[in-house]
């Protein structure tokens, strides 16, 4: 009796072996194994960038569950851990540390804003633990550490951008400067336009500056407006852009206002009405690019997201996966491997472009001026590095 | 000119937000000899109560939460906000402050400086109630009436400047609400009480004032005030977000003090000549760009130096000499 039964529960494993072995046959990729691979994701999910933190953090989460449906990382599954920075450097050092010591990552993804990627990058370095960071500009971030990487295009691009647009294709000459003292990425992006728009032929006839987190920018525009500008360079976030835009239009200046990637967001439009309509910014993508790569994402993170992904969130994507791969190449979660790996990048065939990292590791690639139209971000020009 | 014309109707804008929450401390100051640190997170209460109840008008009507809303809405957007955060100042002194009444002032300050954080922290955190989200660290929007950003046709081509709708409703707002302060101060039995618990604590005792009565209705007045000056605030720059009421609390009390902390026509006063000498000043122009205009806010507690040193009873207030 007994001998019966240890036979029939013998062929019952060897039936469900081998159905286990059929079926996993029947799967067209295995699904990854094993211990997960642990991607810190630095994000500002609230505060007064918070727009920029879900967005990058979206991004990133929708790359990393389509790779693990495509069989992970080195076959192993990955597991994004995101900590809030709460839009503030000063959290910024908390969250990265939680990353690093308690979720014990291998990688970080972010900041986003250029502030926070440099108070986080110390750090990073000193842990030996790369930090990608999707969309900051100032050139100063990767400086701090060969640890530190960038999948953007850096401000001395993104300034000559602005300026070479304002002066050639608006051919405007006269030109005011508002800037937000408080944050690196718009005094960084202030410096190069105070010395790419005088090489242009136009003047700067009058700069003032303002905190993030102020609200009312009414005597600054109005010192601004005496100065009679044609158009105004306002390279700040969105939470103060609109508001200043709003203040401006309310005080009789009603020249376009210019501005850079820290434009991007769907609060722009949706705090600054009609007066920001016939404003510029340049930004790393076009939600309407016709590009098949582009339009695939779009829908993809309008499925997951049922939101249009912002540049914040492609850049996120982006960074993701060019992550991935580097980690696919380096073949080990090694914090320097993955630096090594990293800084050989070359062509990756991201969203937004062909990636190569160069040596400052900073990603070269192309931006794009939009302008606010009709409540929507229309594409005006292309511009390649 | 007409820079300085226009400044001068900022100036008034600023101005008014810094009296209405200074006659808050001013007052509180005056009846207890205590600085309300919370005051200004009352003011910030007041702002979000206002932007709740315009978007759930909104929603009500099937409108989007952030659209524009009309004067009438508004309007009882500040009832509310006034209700909400009389409410709120009334428990405060009854939690916070009257169980120290009888304790050294440095224990009801600390206590003060306790409640504020507090109630800053509080608001930094995401409520969900209903499917609504209620406070969190991002900012709020605050919708603003609908045209009240457009300027007034006959005073641009007057006197090239321009006033919108929402300077003239910010400053009558104060001025009504100063002047109904007035009223209930100069011409109420609960207001001559208000000035003899300010002149004299014990010997209003003596007189048979009812001191606690006075006491609460002294910070639900303080904080009506406060709600309105935050709502103005909100309409006016249409978003407010919980730390907001960090900076104009610390100027306002700046403002009581040079005016004469305890004195409310030099609450009234300090605020405007702060919001002044700030927005002047921050206009300072050198080759071309302002130097001065980052600095604007160290300029105010400068100046709150400057009157410690010099006239430390303020501008309205008078030397009481110690007697010995």
């Amino acid at each position: 009796m007994l001998r019966l039964t240890g036979l029939l529960a013998s062929m019952a494993c060897f039936m469900a072996a081998l159905g286990l072995g059929v079926a996993s046959f029947a799967q067209t990729t295995p699904a990854p194994a094993g211990e997960a691979i642990r991607v810190g994701s630095l994000a500002s999910m609230t505060g007064g960038n918070s727009t920029f933190g879900q967005s990058s953090d979206a991004g990133a989460r929708l790359a990393a569950e389509e790779r693990n449906k495509a069989g992970g990382v080195l076959g192993r599954p990955v597991q994004i851990f995101t900590a809030d920075t709460e839009s503030l450097p000063d959290k910024t050092g908390l969250a990265v540390l939680k990353l690093l010591n308690q979720d014990k990552v291998c990688a970080v993804l972010g900041e986003v804003a250029s502030s926070r990627s440099m108070a986080a990058a110390p750090d990073c370095q000193r842990a030996h633990i790369p930090l990608l960071s999707p969309a900051s500009t100032n050139p100063k971030v990767t400086k701090l550490g060969n640890y530190v990487f960038r999948a953007c295009f850096v401000d001395d691009f993104q300034g000559v951008t602005i300026a070479k647009f304002t002066a050639t294709e608006l051919k405007l000459k006269r030109a005011a400067l508002l800037t937000d003292i408080k944050n690196d990425y718009s005094t960084g992006l202030m410096k190069v336009l105070v010395e790419e728009f005088p090489k242009l032929g136009g003047t700067i006839v009058a700069k003032e500056s303002y905190q993030a987190g102020d609200s009312n920018f009414k005597t600054q525009l109005t010192n601004l407006k005496a100065a009679n500008p044609e158009i105004v360079f306002l390279p700040g976030y969105y939470t103060e852009v609109a508001l200043i835009v709003t203040q401006a239009r309310e005080l009789g200046l009603n020249c376009p206002f210019i501005g850079g990637d820290g434009w991007d967001s769907d609060k722009t439009i949706a705090n600054g009405g009609k007066n920001v309509e016939g404003c510029y910014f340049t930004n790393h993508y076009d939600a309407n690019d016709p590009d098949p790569k582009v339009q695939e994402f779009v829908k993809k993170f309008k499925e997951k997201n049922n939101a249009v992904p912002d540049a914040m969130a492609v850049l996120g994507y982006d960074a993701a996966n060019i992550l991935f791969d580097a980690i696919e190449r380096a073949k080990s979660t090694d914090g320097p491997a993955i630096r090594d790996a990293l800084a050989a990048t070359k062509d990756f065939p991201a969203v937004t472009g062909k990636i190569t990292i160069n040596k400052d590791r900073n990603a070269i690639k192309p931006a794009v001026v939009l302008k606010i139209e009709g409540g929507k971000f229309v594409m005006v020009k292309r511009v390649e590095p | 000119m007409s820079e300085f014309l226009q400044k001068f109707v900022i100036a008034l804008n600023d101005g008014s937000s810094y009296a209405l929450i200074a006659l808050g401390y001013t007052m509180v100051y005056g009846v207890l000899r205590l600085i309300n640190f919370a005051h200004g997170d009352i003011f910030m209460l007041g702002a979000f109560v206002g932007a709740y109840s315009a978007r759930t008008m909104n929603l009500m009507r099937g409108l989007p939460p952030g659209q524009e809303q009309t004067f009438w809405m508004a309007g009882l957007g500040i009832v509310c906000a006034m209700a909400f955060c009389g409410t709120a100042g009334f428990t405060i002194e009854r939690i916070a402050y009257r169980p120290l009444r009888n304790a050294p002032k440095l224990s009801a300050l600390i206590t003060a400086i306790g409640v504020s954080l507090f109630i800053e922290y509080l608001a930094q955190m995401q409520f969900t109630i209903h499917g609504q989200k209620f406070f969190g660290p991002t900012p709020e929007r605050y919708p603003p009436i609908a045209g009240s950003g457009v300027e007034f046709a006959a005073v641009r081509r007057l006197l090239n400047i321009s006033i919108v709708p929402k300077d003239i409703l910010v400053i009558g707002t104060t001025l009504a609400a100063l002047l109904v302060l007035r009223f209930i101060v100069q011409n109420t039995r609960t207001g001559k009480a208000m000035r003899a618990v300010s002149l004299n604590y014990d010997s209003a005792k003596l007189m048979g004032i009812n001191i606690n009565r006075i006491i609460s209705f002294t910070f639900v007045l303080g904080s009506v005030l406060a709600a309105v000056g935050g709502c103005l605030w909100g309409l006016n720059r249409n978003q407010c977000e919980p730390l907001m009421g960090i900076m104009p609390g610390l100027k306002a009390f700046v403002a009581a003090v040079i005016g004469g902390i305890g004195n409310i026509p030099g609450a009234a006063a300090g605020g405007f000549l702060l919001a002044f000498i700030e927005t002047y000043i921050s206009s300072v122009q050198y080759h071309g760009e302002a130097i001065l205009s980052p600095y604007k806010d160290a300029i105010a507690f400068f100046l709150l130096i400057l009157v410690l040193l010099f006239k430390p009873e303020g501008i309205f207030g008078k030397s009481v000499a110690e007697k010995v």
